[in-house]
């Protein structure tokens, strides 16, 4: 009988990690492909010439604070979770929810921003490369935002209880989120260097 | 041993070896197959989405190749009236003096649409689609896949996708008609030629939910295969059917992305006027004010995905062709590692060759030397396969059956298109032999023949394990014989006539005195492609008879395979298997070993038995 519970404890769970969040990562590995392949054409591109040089609209690094703040908010919000401290939890989901729509509406102001200095998506490659890589990024927050929709109506409709299931799906929003929040960082400092 | 006692021995080893999951104690997993449209419809069973992905991917088969019918009596035979085709093509057959000819714009449709739906539609999704989800939960003892929902979604985006594309080819402006490449600016302007408006929108629109579908699908298997093995089953103990499926999705997932992205930057060209790849272009005698792109661009991002593509088509039907091989020479494969190791190194190459797909359009001749050098090495891994298939069928007990049968011929077709792309390859002798029919015929036998022989051969072997009977033997051999002898008929002059320098995709050769006598051969191409093509019938005729009346199966285990899809019971059930799951003591190959014949994955080893290789 020692042996068999040996056997079992060494491979039938051989899942380490929950498979949703593997499955996550799988779909970032995508999207990271999917940013290599617009990032890589834009180096090509401006490789070949004829690239306007414009600097970026300085809203953008509001939006990369407020981006920021809510990945701490929302790791924060994971923690109050675990911790089974309901209040906190609500507070910080929500809060979450808020600055990244808060910058959504940044984002908006910025490609406004830089559209009246004159840059816009047809004239020059580098504009209509700048606003599809941003554009591609928002649609990828606006279904992080949806996920923290979701987390915010549960979290404030389903009675509070800590259960693996509901810590999985945290997790799964939480991985989601810091993932668009790093790939912000990487295309603005790809960028502002590479203009 | 009689074959009730093996079963009972089957179920009993899973009882006494296996793990308990305690799969069917909780019954949440049955709810959602309680009724026709949860179990046939809108099913969540791997197993039933198998066969809807296989199901949808011959109708486009059947589709696919009667446009090739069409387009082929065009070039065998272009003094003759196509007017009875009109019923079918209606305005596409302009008649004349009551000579039907077919319309040049539709000529171009239809070899446009007959490349997309074969390589995305049959032999991406019809080919990976249906075997990655049969056999990847039942060859590594899953109950069903990670997340049978995106299963369900991913069949569904391929419907999805496929009924645009269907419905784009009834427009009035026909279907997009500038190669399956999709090139710009072709592609990217609406007014460049009829199929360019409409036709092409839907195109982008159907292939990006395509890209969803491989997304969604490739997604699960890898999940699966990396987290749902059953106890014992190490990467290393895995069938050769399961390390092709798992790295194809690792393509897929790779690649298909950046396609997604040349689609986006195309579909900003197209509607929101940007030039990512449009510069000086003049349409009607007017300069286009959109200037500064690289349609070049286009073409790297468009062959980043083409190339690995080409392998996410023949890694899986490589991977069915070593299993049905292994199994029915009664044989373990020889050089299991090697096999491994050459799949991951043909995938690894697959990501750094694109750029020969390009050799003649502009790309700078330096860096072409680095994509010959890669193009040339994937060879290398390619032919430890070969050797390696060839080597497992020296000495062994083979059964010719349909399956092996279409295994066998897979090695011969991919040994011939794999020697002509030796010759492609190479960028200087490209400059001679790109855009003719000599690269027509190199890739239909590597990629398109091969790659369906190894879908037959898995459709033959796994039959009973989708339907519970069998395909008939002997319409399956005429089935065989008729595609083996066929495919060559029509692919093999190909060469020549490319070699002479005849290029591809052109409507009509009347014009060129130096391509004029190759009429005969053409007409001689054109009735052999016509012959192949009732021949498939004749298997789509069997496949459906066998569903009904085929020879039931009677045994588990009826070819004495030693996987663990064939410990599960007959009648197939949702979770799998009805107890517990079998557990898995040794690799997926041993057979004729200690003087047993086969020796299932799920027996425990022997005293000083090694379980793997």
């Amino acid at each position: 009988m020692m042996v068999v519970e040996q056997v079992r404890l060494e491979s039938n769970n051989n899942s380490r990690i929950n498979p949703q969040l593997f499955s996550l990562w799988m779909g970032m590995a995508s999207i990271v492909m999917l940013f290599g392949a617009l990032t890589s054409a834009y180096i090509v591109k401006q490789g070949a010439g004829n690239w306007l040089d414009f600097k970026v609209p300085s809203v953008f690094y509001i939006s990369t604070a407020i981006i920021i703040s809510s990945s701490v908010s929302l790791h924060l919000a994971r923690n109050a979770y675990r911790a089974g401290k309901e209040q906190n939890f609500k507070f910080l989901v929500l809060t979450t929810l808020v600055l990244g729509l808060a910058f959504l509406v940044c984002q908006y102001f910025g490609w406004m921003s830089l559209f009246n200095s004159g840059v816009d998506l047809k004239t020059n490659p580098a504009g209509s490369f700048f606003y599809l890589i941003t554009w591609m990024h928002a649609a990828h927050i606006v279904g992080g935002v949806g996920a923290l929709l979701a987390t915010t109506i549960n979290a404030y409709t389903l009675k509070f209880k800590v259960t693996e299931l509901r810590k999985n799906r945290v997790e799964m929003v939480l991985h989601y989120w810091h993932f668009i929040d790093v790939l912000w960082i990487y295309l603005l400092i790809f960028l502002i260097y590479l203009k | 041993m009689t074959n009730t006692e093996t079963m009972y021995q089957t179920d009993v080893l899973i009882e006494e070896q296996g793990f308990d999951d305690h799969f069917h104690e909780h019954h949440h997993g049955d709810k959602y197959q309680t009724n026709f449209i949860t179990h046939y419809v809108f099913s969540m069973d791997h197993k039933v989405i198998a066969r809807q992905f296989l199901i949808t991917g011959m109708i486009w088969a059947i589709i696919g190749a009667a446009m090739s019918v069409v387009f082929r009596l065009q070039l065998g035979f272009p003094e003759e009236s196509l007017t009875w085709l009109k019923p079918l093509l209606g305005k596409w057959i302009v008649v004349s003096d009551g000579v039907g000819k077919l319309a040049p714009e539709f000529y171009y449709a239809l070899v446009t649409m007959h490349g997309t739906i074969l390589v995305f539609f049959v032999l991406t999704a019809g080919l990976s689609g249906t075997f990655s989800n049969l056999l990847i939960p039942l060859q590594v003892g899953a109950r069903d896949m990670a997340s049978p929902f995106l299963n369900m979604l991913s069949y569904w985006f391929f419907f999805l996708a496929g009924c645009i594309m269907f419905y784009s080819l009834f427009l009035n402006t026909g279907p997009f008609s500038g190669g399956w490449t999709a090139y710009p600016p072709l592609s990217a302007l609406p007014q460049a030629s009829s199929g360019s408006g409409s036709g092409m929108t839907l195109w982008l629109v159907s292939l990006t939910l395509f890209v969803v579908s491989v997304l969604l699908g490739g997604i699960n298997y890898i999940t699966t295969v990396l987290n749902l093995r059953t106890k014992g089953m190490s990467l290393f103990r895995m069938p050769l059917t399961i390390w092709a499926f798992f790295v194809t999705a690792i393509l897929g997932l790779l690649s298909f992305p950046v396609l997604a992205s040349g689609f986006f930057m195309l579909i900003f060209d197209r509607s929101l006027g940007t030039s990512f790849f449009l510069s000086e272009i003049f349409i009607g005698g007017q300069a286009l004010d959109r200037v500064g792109g690289s349609p070049i661009l286009y073409q790297h991002l468009f062959w980043f995905l083409g190339h690995p593509e080409v392998y996410i088509i023949i890694l899986p039907a490589m991977g069915i062709v070593s299993e049905v091989l292994s199994v029915h020479a009664r044989k373990p494969i020889f050089g299991y590692r090697a096999m491994v190791f050459s799949i991951l190194a043909i995938a690894f190459l697959s990501f750094i060759v694109w750029a020969h797909h390009m050799f003649m359009s502009g790309v700078n001749p330096f860096i072409s030397n680095f994509f010959v050098l890669f193009t040339l090495i994937i060879a290398v891994p390619s032919a430890v396969k070969v050797f390696n298939w060839i080597t497992t069928l020296y000495g062994g007990n083979i059964r010719l059956n349909t399956a092996m049968l279409f295994a066998i011929g897979f090695i011969s077709m991919f040994i011939s298109g794999g020697l002509t792309g030796i010759f492609l390859g190479n960028s200087a002798i490209d400059i001679t032999m790109h855009d003719t029919y000599f690269v027509v015929a190199h890739f239909h036998i590597v990629m398109g023949v091969a790659a369906f022989f190894g879908m037959f051969a898995g459709i033959y072997h796994w039959y009973p394990k989708m339907y519970g009977r069998f395909m008939n033997e002997t319409l399956g051999k005429i089935h065989f014989w008729g595609t083996m002898i066929g495919a060559y008929l029509i692919f093999w002059p190909m060469h020549y006539i490319g070699m002479a320098g005849v290029p591809r995709r052109y409507y009509s050769f009347d014009t060129f005195d130096a391509f004029k006598h190759f009429d005969t051969l053409n007409k001689f191409i054109t009735v052999a492609a016509i012959i192949v093509f009732f021949v498939q019938l004749l298997f789509v005729l069997n496949f459906f008879y066998s569903i009904w009346k085929g020879r039931k199966m009677t045994t588990q285990n009826p070819y004495g395979a030693t996987t663990l899809e064939w410990s599960t019971p007959i009648e197939p059930i949702h979770g799998n298997w009805p107890g517990k799951i079998p557990a898995v003591h040794r690799w997926a190959y041993d057979y004729n070993k200690d003087e047993r014949e086969y020796i299932p994955q799920y027996v425990p080893l022997k005293d000083g038995e090694e379980g793997d290789h």
